[in-house]
C-alpha cells in the first residue's frame, strides 16, 4: 500500500511531466475511442440510410449498383423498369406498399427525383424515423418541388422560390434545360444525414411533363415545344420508372417475393434486400475502418513510448530517492513495483481524463455533428468493446512501465545505499 | 523473516550488534579490480564507534556489507547474532528495515513527503518498529513529534520538507533513524554539511536519542574533533586492506 502512496506522491511532486504524460495518453485515448465512436456511428448511419423498406426493385443489375443509384443517387440505372411490371409485382399478396422513383435529371448539381407522394411517409431512415418538413408541405401541384435540407441551405432556397430543372445529371447542362417549365418549391425537408438532403423531389407526372417532346433525347424544337399550360391537359401517367421501394406486410414474404421478381419473365428486373446490399458495400469501403484503428493504436503506442521516456529520464535524478528507500528497508522488488505503480497511475489517469474529454466534447457537439455531417454518434456509456479497449490501454501502460521499472530495479541493486554516478 | 528468527535475535544478548570476520570483497572478479580484506570488526551492543579514514579506504563497502546491500565473497557477517550469509537479499532488506536506522551525509529526505511522513516512513517497511513506535497511528505520530521535538524541531506542520535547512534535514533524518527504536544506528558523515555550531548541536541530540533507545551507533566521519563522545575510534586503514584483485598485499 505504501508503494502506491509513494508512487502517487512522487508523481504529484513531478506534476508538470506527469500532467503532460497523462495528457498525451488521454489524447490518444480520445483518438482511439473517438475513432471507434465515429466508426460505429458511420457504419450505423450508413446502414440505416434507408429503413422500413424491405426490397428495392430495379432493372437487372448488381446488388451494389442498384443500391448505389436507387438510394445514394450515385451512378445511373442501366435501364428503366416498366410500370406494367411494377403493377404485376404490386399485385403480389406480400406487398403492402410500393413507391416508384424516377431519376435522370438534376438541378445545379443536385439530383432530381420523381416519386409519388407516398415517398414522404414511406421513406424512413436510421431507426425508422420518417421524413419531416422543415417548412412547407409535400408537392401537390404538377410543378411543385420538395427539396432536401442541403439543397435549401447551399442554394439559399426558401418555400415559394422558383427553380428550373436541367436535363441530365451533369453539374452544368449545356443548353439542355427544362427552364420552360419552372417549379415552385412547396416544401423543404428536415436534415436527415442521408442522400435525401441532396435531392430535389418532384412528382412522377412532373418528370413526364418536362420530358414531353424529348423522346428523341434532345430538346424539342418548333412544333414539338409544348407549353407548361398545355402539358397539364395531357395524360402524364408514367410508363417507365427507374426503381421502386417496396414494403411488405410481413418480413416472412421477403424471399419469396424476391424470388418472384428475380425470376420475372416479361422484363429483366432485380430485387435487393437493402440490408444485404449495404453489408456488401460496407465490406468494400469498410477497409478504411481498419486503417483508422491501426493509426489510433499507433498513437496509443506513441503515448506510452513518451511515458517510458519520461520515466526513464527521471531515473537518474531519482537514484537518491531509491537509495533512501533501500536504506529504510525497501526491497529492490518494491522499487520495481514503485515504478510499475507509477506507470499504472499515469495510464489510469490518462484513460480517465481521455474518457472525460471525449464525453465532454461529444456531449457538446454530437447534435451539431449530426446536423452538419449526418453522422449519428451515440452519446451513451462506453460499449463493451470500448471498455475492453480501455482495459487493454491500462494493461499496456502497466506493461510499458516494466521497462523503466526493470532499470530502476537493477540500479537499486547495484547502488544499494550509495549513489554512484 | 519468521517469528522464531526474530526471537532468537532478541534473546542473544551476549552477541555483538555487528560482527565481521575474515571478510574479502571485490568489485568485479577480473584482475585489477578493487578488492577489500578485513580480518575483524565488531560493534558491541549499546556501543558507539567512530570510523575514520580517508576516502577510498573502503568505507562505503563496509557500510554496505553491514547494512546487507553488499555481500562479501567470503567471510562471516553477523548482525544481532543473525548470520547475514544465510539470508536472502530480500530477507536482509527486511532485517535492515527492522533493526537499522540510517542517516546519510545529505539529501536524506523524500521531498514529496511531509516532514512527519518522512519520519514515519520506515514504519511502513517494518512491522516490528511500527509496533515499537505505537499501536495506533495517532500514537506513532505523537512519538514522531516527540523525537522531532527532542531534536529541536517543533513547528513542523507549517514547513515543507523542501523548505528545511540542511541542519534541519539532518535532524529529521535522525528522527527517522530512531523511530521505532532500531538496535543499530548507522550515520555516514551526518555532520559534514553542517557548520561547527550546528555540528555540536546535532551530535548532542544524536547521543541523547542513542542513549534513550540504547542503540548501538556506528558513525563515519573524517572529523576527529568528534572523537571524545565515542566509546571507540577506529581508523579504517588499520583494519581494512585495500588492494587489487590478483595482488597479494
Amino acid at each position: 500500500m505504501i508503494i502506491f502512496r509513494l508512487a502517487w506522491q512522487s508523481l504529484l511532486n513531478r506534476r508538470l511531466t506527469a500532467i503532460l504524460t497523462i495528457l498525451s495518453i488521454a489524447l490518444s485515448v480520445v483518438l482511439l475511442l473517438g475513432v471507434e465512436k465515429v466508426r460505429v456511428g458511420a457504419r450505423s448511419s450508413f446502414i440505416n440510410t434507408i429503413s422500413g423498406t424491405d426490397l428495392i426493385v430495379g432493372a437487372r443489375a448488381g446488388d451494389v449498383q442498384l443500391l448505389l443509384y436507387s438510394v445514394f443517387r450515385i451512378g445511373n440505372a442501366t435501364n428503366n423498369i416498366s410500370v406494367e411490371t411494377l403493377d404485376d409485382i404490386k399485385r403480389q399478396k406480400e406487398v403492402e406498399w410500393m413507391v416508384p422513383i424516377s431519376l435522370g435529371d438534376s438541378h445545379r448539381g443536385f439530383r432530381v427525383m420523381g416519386t409519388s407522394k407516398d415517398y414522404f411517409t414511406r421513406y424512413k431512415y436510421r431507426r425508422n424515423i420518417p421524413l419531416g418538413f422543415d417548412g412547407g408541405v409535400a408537392f401537390d401541384d404538377l410543378f411543385d418541388a420538395v427539396i432536401g435540407s442541403d439543397v435549401a441551405e447551399e442554394l439559399g432556397y426558401a418555400v415559394g422560390d422558383s427553380i428550373s430543372v436541367a436535363h441530365g445529371t451533369g453539374n452544368v447542362s449545356f443548353g439542355a434545360s427544362h427552364a420552360d417549365k419552372p417549379f415552385l418549391i412547396s416544401g423543404i425537408l428536415e436534415s436527415t444525414g442521408t442522400p435525401v438532403d441532396r435531392t430535389v423531389h418532384i412528382s412522377l407526372e412532373a418528370i413526364e411533363a418536362i420530358h414531353v417532346g424529348w423522346q428523341s433525347g434532345t430538346a424539342p424544337r418548333g412544333d414539338n415545344i409544348v407549353s407548361a399550360d398545355l402539358v397539364r391537359k395531357m395524360n402524364l401517367a408514367p410508363k417507365v420508372v427507374t426503381a421502386a421501394y417496396i414494403g411488405l406486410k410481413s418480413k416472412i414474404g421477403i424471399f419469396s417475393l424476391q424470388r418472384f421478381i428475380n425470376n420475372y419473365r416479361e422484363e429483366p428486373v432485380t430485387a435487393i434486400l437493402p440490408g444485404v446490399a449495404f453489408a456488401q458495400l460496407w465490406a468494400i469501403i469498410g477497409n478504411a475502418e481498419m486503417a483508422l484503428i491501426v493509426i489510433s493504436t499507433m498513437v496509443v503506442f506513441t503515448a506510452f513510448l513518451g511515458m517510458i521516456i519520461s520515466i526513464l529520464g527521471s531515473l537518474n535524478e531519482r537514484r537518491r530517492e531509491m537509495a533512501i528507500l533501500r536504506a529504510i528497508g525497501a526491497r529492490p522488488l518494491q522499487i520495481f513495483s514503485l515504478f510499475v505503480a507509477e506507470a499504472a497511475a499515469l495510464a489510469i489517469c490518462g484513460v480517465v481524463v481521455g474518457v472525460a474529454i471525449l464525453y465532454a466534447v461529444l456531449g457538446l457537439t454530437w447534435t451539431w455533428i449530426e446536423k452538419a455531417t449526418g453522422l449519428y454518434l451515440q452519446f451513451e456509456a462506453p460499449a463493451q468493446q470500448e471498455i475492453t479497449y480501455l482495459l487493454i490501454i491500462i494493461f499496456g501502460g502497466i506493461v510499458a512501465g516494466i521497462i523503466p521499472a526493470l532499470r530502476a530495479y537493477r540500479m537499486s541493486v547495484s547502488d544499494g545505499l550509495t549513489v554512484r554516478s | 523473516m519468521s517469528a522464531i528468527q526474530q526471537d532468537s535475535v532478541e534473546t542473544n544478548l551476549s552477541e555483538p550488534a555487528v560482527l565481521l570476520e575474515n571478510i574479502s570483497f571485490s568489485w568485479g572478479a577480473h584482475a585489477g579490480s578493487f578488492s577489500l580484506r578485513l580480518d575483524r570488526f565488531e560493534l558491541a551492543k549499546g556501543e558507539s564507534v567512530l570510523l575514520t579514514g580517508p576516502s577510498g579506504s573502503g568505507k562505503s563497502t563496509l557500510l554496505g556489507m553491514i547494512c546487507g546491500t553488499l555481500v562479501p565473497d567470503s567471510g562471516n557477517i553477523s548482525v544481532l547474532g543473525q548470520p547475514f550469509s544465510t539470508l536472502s537479499g530480500s530477507a536482509r532488506d527486511r532485517f535492515r528495515a527492522d533493526h537499522f536506522g540510517i542517516i546519510f551525509q545529505m539529501f536524506n529526505l523524500l521531498p514529496y513527503l511531509s516532514i512527519l511522513d518522512n519520519v514515519l516512513i520506515p514504519l511502513h517497511f517494518s512491522k516490528k518498529r511500527k509496533l515499537q513506535a505505537g499501536d495506533l497511528a495517532q500514537a506513532r505520530q505523537t512519538e514522531a513529534r516527540r523525537i522531532l521535538t527532542g531534536l529541536g524541531l517543533e513547528q513542523i506542520d507549517q514547513q515543507k520538507t523542501s523548505d528545511l535547512s540542511v541542519g534541519q534535514q539532518q535532524r529529521v533524518a535522525a528522527a527517522r533513524a530512531f523511530i521505532g527504536a532500531p538496535e543499530i544506528i548507522i550515520a555516514d558523515e551526518p555532520t559534514s554539511s553542517l557548520d561547527e555550531g550546528r555540528q555540536a548541536d546535532f551530535m548532542e541530540l544524536l547521543f541523547a536519542e542513542k542513549i534513550r533507545t540504547e542503540a548501538s551507533l556506528l558513525m563515519v566521519s573524517h572529523d576527529l574533533r568528534l572523537a571524545d563522545r565515542f566509546d571507540r575510534v577506529i581508523n579504517l586503514e588499520d583494519i581494512c586492506h585495500i588492494g587489487k584483485v590478483g595482488q597479494t598485499s
